[in-house]
């Protein structure tokens, strides 16, 4: 009879915890800050049609770096509880928080109960109706939430953007300040030589607080390229709207 | 695994597969479902919703519908809205049991908003007018009892850049109408005037006009159906949809078009002549 290895539970949650925060580290990065008009979202991502940002609901929306099934699975789980709450009670009961809260029970109970935790990194943001009013929640792989104020960045370089970030942003920024400066740092992933990331290498989209309803908006081809002074490499090609 | 942890979102919602909110929801809580937990047998009244008409323009299609809903002999409602946008490019009009049609097109609006969220692109006009005739056929028990929804369905087709039209029966079945279409109890007269009264290249406005006049002739001979209700300042539902999306006209637009149509009427009761064919006058 074999003797099974005793692994202590510090040790087991530590590699769980190592396991997850390497495969985070190997995506490129997303930043999400408040701009004077709501919340921007810009990841950097080649793909146009696997999203990284993804609308949940009318003032809410959801960026996430790290394993592709894993956070799509989440983002998929989240408009189903935005929509059904919506459904079964009223559009203006589906809150940020609420939806935080069940990201966060979700993955703490996949980290901890099973072998393989959800290498994913999540940011649910809310745009209220006043700046005061924005919410933005991070969620990391264990089912910890923080409550972020400003700007989030998340990713591989998430530590090197963040510092940046804390000198170089401010609530009153225009729309387009804000895009270029979150361009800017993403390009700088990596360390080395600063990159000049076009706008077919990132996905941009925003919660703007002024439209009715729906405040979810993506921002890409013509507008994109104009506002970062670089051309679109695809969108002869690929003919983005 | 527990199914059940405090707070943690059920299997359900992790579950891959389907992009549709009906599916999800008949598979986690169909209590939510419209008409659910209604008695399989016996009968009773509720509010009915009348007169929908809709027709197409060039580039486009308008809807309009009456207030009024009624339960026997009594009017339930006289400012019940009975056209509603179901997504950005498209509008659900509903005829039949006012409390369960409400709740179809909830679910409707939810069902489109969905998909479009979880796919990242809306769905065709068929494949729209296809879900909803699955509802439809999803309450084909409580038709039975007397509960019974109609709907029509229309929506700009960005692939033919024109208005589309819908109708429906009790049992789900989809037919496309071309031009122009009308539902509900008073749909015979509304019928009858958008036959005399509609051309292929109407202009949106005058479109507009030809289904107030349309909805005047359905008042005019069906209790059922209300007329506009110039002391109370209650109009017709009207909405525009086409390539800049759905659009309802406001009380402030709607208000001289159904005042001119009441006074045209104090003058000719039963509305415009229709030209007689040439030849046939002598």
């Amino acid at each position: 009879m074999s003797i099974p290895y005793y692994v202590s539970p510090e040790q087991l949650i530590k590699d769980k915890a190592d396991y997850a925060r390497k495969g985070i580290a190997r995506g490129r990065s997303v930043v999400v800050m408040q701009y004077d008009g709501g919340i921007l979202f810009v990841a950097e991502n080649p793909s146009r049609a696997l999203h990284k940002i993804s609308e949940i609901y009318d003032r809410i929306a959801f960026a996430a770096v790290g394993k592709y099934n894993e956070f799509e699975n989440m983002r998929v789980a989240g408009i189903r509880f935005a929509d059904l709450r919506g459904f079964s009670y009223d559009r203006s009961d589906v809150t940020g928080r609420s939806l935080a809260n069940a990201y966060a029970q979700t993955l703490g109970t996949i980290f901890t109960e099973t072998p393989k935790p959800y290498e994913v990194e999540i940011v649910v943001a809310e745009v209220g109706a006043t700046p005061e009013d924005d919410q933005l929640y991070r969620l990391t792989f264990d089912g910890s939430v923080g409550d972020e104020h400003g700007y989030v960045a998340m990713g591989g370089s998430a530590e090197a953007i963040t510092t940046a970030l804390s000198e170089r942003w401010n609530a009153r920024m225009s729309f387009d300040d804000a895009v270029r400066l979150a361009t800017e740092l993403l390009g700088r992933d990596g360390g080395t030589e600063p990159r000049t990331l076009t706008p077919g290498q990132i996905e941009v989209a925003v919660l703007d607080r002024a439209r009715p309803r729906r405040t979810f908006k993506r921002i890409s081809g013509d507008r994109l390229a104009e506002i970062l002074g670089v051309p679109d490499d695809e969108a002869d090609s690929a003919g983005a709207p | 695994m527990s199914e059940r942890v405090a707070g943690r979102l059920p299997q359900a919602f992790l579950a891959t597969g389907s992009s549709g909110f009906v599916d999800f929801l008949t598979a986690y809580d169909p209590s939510l479902l419209p008409g659910a937990g209604v008695p399989s047998h016996g009968s009773l009244e509720a509010p009915h919703g009348t007169t929908i008409v809709a027709a197409t323009f060039p580039h486009g299609m308008v809807m309009a519908g009456d207030r009024r809903a009624t339960m026997g002999n009594m009017i339930a409602s006289r400012d019940i809205e009975k056209v509603y946008p179901a997504d950005e490019h498209s509008c659900v009009g509903i005829a039949g049991t006012a409390g369960i049609a409400v709740e179809l097109v909830r679910l409707f609006q939810v069902e489109l908003e969905h998909y479009e969220k979880i796919e990242g692109a809306q769905l065709s006009i068929e494949g729209k007018a296809n879900r909803l005739s699955s509802m439809i056929r999803g309450n084909l028990g409580m038709a039975f009892q007397g509960l019974a929804v109609v709907p029509m369905f229309g929506g700009y087709d960005p692939d033919g850049d024109r208005g589309r039209i819908f109708s429906y029966d009790v049992t789900g079945g989809r037919y496309e109408e071309h031009a122009f279409h009308a539902v509900g109890s008073g749909s015979v007269f509304a019928r009858g005037s958008l036959k005399k009264m509609y051309r292929a290249d109407l202009a949106p406005a005058d479109a507009v006009s030809v289904v107030l006049e349309a909805l005047y002739d359905a008042a005019d001979d069906d209790s059922a159906t209300g007329g506009p209700d110039l002391a109370r300042r209650i109009y017709p539902v009207v909405a525009i949809v086409d390539a800049d999306g759905y659009r309802r006209l406001p009380d402030s637009e709607l208000e001289p078009l159904v005042q001119n149509l009441v006074n045209q009427r104090s003058s000719r009761p039963n509305g415009p002549f229709a030209p007689l064919p040439e030849g046939d006058a002598s």
